[in-house]
């Protein structure tokens, strides 16, 4: 019978402890990727001002409430602007930013490939 | 041909580096917030400074008439300045100037209305910032100049004579 209480105490407890610490990483996650706007080049995550620490409060209340991540950021880009992100969003005005990278690669590539092919 | 292949394609990767960083170098470094915003008002159940009751902000901004929510503290030193500017815009009767309490201690806020004057018609009571944050602002003071349930233009910092002019003809 002891054994048996055992069990469903750590049954039941683990799984809400495990989802405590998947909501704390997530949530320190998305506070590393959110600008403090009043602040010097800090993250909400290591500012300690009244705006960041309203904020760490908002993302604890919409992962409580079920939000994606992703969510979590639009909800923010729509009340601050894209600069509140550290990581911009692929949209239409971010499209060069992500893909002139990879087109560098893909030119460098074919050049070397080329290279390599000729010397051969 | 095939020898002009590498030369140009580099001088074309560099050429698009230049004009990135060339335009980069004309942007300001220091971040302004956008003040002209057409946003809607947030729908945020509040709580009121004086009755404590619940209410949603929709129900307070609902009739098609400018209001200016106005972000305070009385630990709030530039609060202070544009207090009498607020007092001001109170006897202005096509305008209703609504409040909201930042981060604050009740007993002190009351001590800071009673010393200045109430300016308010509703006082919002926002004891972790959270409702600040739901309405995009930055700390205080700020305000938001409604009408028709919209966020027509943001104050970021004291209201001053330029702002009230501003906002008189938003108003007119």
């Amino acid at each position: 019978m002891k054994i048996f209480k055992l069990f469903l105490v750590i049954f039941f407890i683990f799984p809400i402890h495990s989802l405590k610490a998947d909501n704390e990483v997530l949530k320190n996650k998305i506070t590393k990727n959110l600008r403090c706007l009043i602040c010097q080049g800090q993250s909400v995550y290591d500012s300690d001002s009244e705006f960041a620490n309203s904020l760490k409060i908002v993302v604890d209340k919409k992962i409580n409430e079920g939000l994606s991540e992703k969510q979590i950021y639009s909800y923010f880009q729509s009340k601050y602007g894209e600069w509140i992100l550290y990581d911009p969003l692929f949209n239409k005005n971010t499209y060069f930013l992500w893909l002139l990278p990879l087109l560098i690669f893909f030119i460098g590539g074919a050049i070397v490939f080329k290279n390599f092919k000729k010397t051969n | 041909m095939k020898n002009k292949l590498l030369p140009t394609t580099i001088t074309f990767i560099f050429i698009i580096i230049f004009i990135v960083f060339f335009k980069g170098l004309k942007d300001t470094n220091i971040y302004t917030p956008e003040t002209k915003i057409n946003n809607e008002v947030p729908s945020l159940s509040v709580n009121l400074f004086d009755t404590n009751n619940t209410v949603n902000t929709i129900e307070i901004f609902k009739s098609d008439k400018f209001y200016l929510l106005n972000i305070w503290s009385s630990w709030c030193v530039p609060c202070r300045e544009e207090h009498p500017i607020l007092m001001e815009l109170k006897n202005n009767n096509r305008l209703k100037v609504i409040g909201m309490n930042y981060k604050d201690n009740k007993d002190n806020a009351k001590n800071f209305l009673k010393k200045l004057g109430n300016p308010y018609e509703k006082i919002i009571f926002d004891s972790n910032g959270t409702y600040a944050i739901e309405w995009g602002a930055y700390g205080v003071p700020e305000s938001f100049l409604i009408n028709n349930n919209k966020i027509i233009k943001k104050y970021i910092g004291p209201l001053n004579k330029v702002s009230i002019e501003e906002i008189n003809l938003f108003i007119k």
